[in-house]
């Protein structure tokens, strides 16, 4: 009898694992890149001394800029990476290379 | 005691039970199996369920006690540190993704553990995971249970009996409805803290006279508090920073926040979710904890963390309202002790009973039903009285869960699903590494110069798990099941 050995190479992929691969990618560096956000305008603007902070809306501009900025421009910015990166695909077991495109 | 605020937070929480029964009467209706049904609702949760739920299983009593407690004492800083949790929806389920509801299907997964099962094939890492699960959970159950019995004490009923309301009403609609009860809790719980959120800025904004006049007031009281660095300096960057591997990243890695990513009906709902589920997190954080910051100029004496939210709630807002916005703490913290209580019950149930002791039980739906409502029953009752002699700060405690879970869980997870190499012994060693190491950093957390133990933690496990997994032979066979 022959006993058929299998190498992790050879395990073949289901297809729709690429394009789910890719939108983690997406998605870290969408978190990323609200770090940088996040942390330019808090550090950049909040490390003065206070007597040189500017205020916006009554809130210093530091937060204003990192936080309430932040937050709706990065609400807006989780909406266009489903709208233009993210992919409609059937996730049953049956729907195998079932990949739709849009 | 005020009368207007009891009524309006006895009708709440009779809303919450209702939903209970609606979705006890749901699971009656139901054609799959009993313990799908029960612990994960048939996979059948869309867009807006989805967010909410996701949102509730972080957002929880530290979110909305404890942290604008701490916003209270040390200013802007405290909420700069809160924003950390902005992209998190979209993380953990854009990360996480659409691979790992796939593969949640292949395999048939209800719970984490079913899915550790099958990449690994290992009973020991299944064991492990479930008992440190149940651990961690009941700790952060306990932890959870007294914020809810604290808001009790807010409006004047004692201690004791503020706990057992809380407790019964959790325990009653988690028990009776499952999974499906807690995410549909979690969506109307989820509403009732926007709410409560929106209307507490406004009324604190309002009763200080604006915000130049509350920038005034706190530059008078500590100019510190408007500042990214905390009073005296205390958020300092390595300990901002950890924040970023613990209330964000490593979220990834909590199971009752992964769990959902395998509950969704279709892409759609999950597309839906990361968009809902990004602005509500943002709204909560930013909102609560702000809202803390601003009390100080209302009301700058508050001595006790905990009880400065539900102090300006119950002072600053006409009574009529300060019901509906009680509410949104609370929520909160039902909804957090909701997901971990089926859980707990799930790893019992599914991950240990039917996984080891009696696997046939899984198609005996009476006898499985009669089991899971007795142990669900079981785990509420005994965290309930654990929860009489409460400690203080439920931050810190609740926080010492939150790490320990995620470094146990973390790696298996995320290496198990993107890594064919990743072996059983890889990620036995990660896990038992990462439970020993975090609690013993907690303990000398002195020497690490503010940065918290999770980062360290994620590190040395992170080594581990790839050295591991190098000296030992591939797991092919479970490989194929997940990656085919």
């Amino acid at each position: 009898m022959v006993v058929k050995t299998v190498n992790l190479e050879d395990i073949g992929e289901d297809k729709r694992y690429k394009s789910a691969k890719r939108e983690a990618l997406y998605s870290i560096i969408l978190t990323v890149l609200y770090f940088v956000w996040w942390y330019g305008f808090a550090y950049g603007m909040g490390s003065k001394p206070l007597s040189g902070y500017k205020f916006v809306m009554g809130l210093p501009s530091w937060f204003f800029w990192s936080c309430v900025v932040g937050f709706i421009v990065f609400s807006f910015a989780s909406w266009f990476l489903v709208k233009f990166f993210f992919q409609d695909m059937s996730l049953e077991t049956d729907g195998r290379d079932d990949l739709k495109v849009r | 005691m005020n009368i207007d605020i009891a009524i309006t937070l006895a009708l709440y929480l009779i809303i919450i039970c209702g939903i209970g029964y609606i979705a006890n009467r749901k699971m009656s209706e139901t054609k799959g199996s009993f313990l799908s049904e029960y612990f994960i609702g048939s996979r059948s949760m869309g867009g807006f369920v989805l967010a909410m739920t996701l949102v509730a299983s972080y957002v929880s009593a530290s979110s909305f006690v404890g942290g604008p407690g701490m916003a209270y004492k040390m200013g802007l800083g405290w909420v700069l540190l809160a924003m950390i949790q902005v992209p998190t929806a979209y993380l953990t389920l854009g990360f996480l993704g659409k691979k790992f509801a796939i593969v949640a299907r292949k395999i048939n997964a209800i719970t984490i553990n079913d899915f550790l099962r099958a990449r690994y094939e290992s009973t020991p890492i299944v064991i492990m995971a479930s008992i440190s699960l149940l651990l961690f959970f009941t700790a952060a159950i306990v932890a959870q249970f007294i914020g809810g019995a604290r808001l009790f004490e807010a409006i004047g009923l004692p201690y004791e009996v503020g706990l057992t309301i809380f407790a019964i009403t959790v325990i009653f609609y988690t028990v009776i409805g499952g999974f499906r009860a807690v995410v549909l809790t979690d969506a109307f719980q989820g509403i009732v803290m926007m709410l409560g959120t929106l209307a507490l800025v406004f009324g604190i904004t309002k009763a200080a006279g604006g915000m130049d006049a509350i920038s005034a007031k706190l530059m008078e009281i500590n100019p510190d508090l408007l500042t990214p660095f905390g009073v005296d300096g205390f958020i300092t960057k390595p300990f901002i920073l950890s924040f970023w591997i613990l209330v964000c990243f490593g979220i990834i890695g909590l199971p009752h926040t992964a769990v959902r990513c395998i509950g969704y009906k279709d892409s759609k709902s999950m597309h839906r979710a990361i968009v809902i589920g990004t602005f509500v997190t943002g709204f909560l954080m930013l909102g609560m904890h702000l809202a803390g910051v601003l009390g100080r100029a209302v009301l700058p004496n508050i001595e006790a963390v905990d009880s400065v939210i539900p102090t300006l709630t119950v002072e600053v807002l006409p009574p009529i309202f300060a019901g509906i916005f009680l509410a949104g703490p609370m929520a909160s913290i039902m909804s957090t002790v909701d997901s971990q209580l089926i859980l707990a019950s799930a790893a019992i149930i599914n991950d240990l009973y039917v996984g080891y002791i009696n696997p046939g039980a899984a198609y005996d739906d009476k006898k499985i039903r009669r089991i899971s409502l007795l142990v669900t029953t079981i785990i509420g009752v005994t965290v309930f009285l654990v929860a009489f002699k409460p400690p203080s700060l439920i931050v810190w405690i609740n926080l010492f869960a939150f790490g320990g879970l995620e470094a146990v869980f973390f790696w298996p997870i995320v290496m198990g699903l993107y890594w064919k190499r990743a072996t059983a012994s890889g990620a036995l060693a990660s896990m038992i590494t990462g439970v020993i190491l975090f609690i013993a950093l907690s303990k000398y957390a002195f020497l690490l110069h503010g940065l918290h133990p999770i980062v360290p933690t994620f590190v040395v496990t992170f080594v581990v798990f790839i050295v591991a997994s190098y000296l030992s032979k591939p797991s092919v066979k479970a490989v194929m099941r997940v990656w085919e």
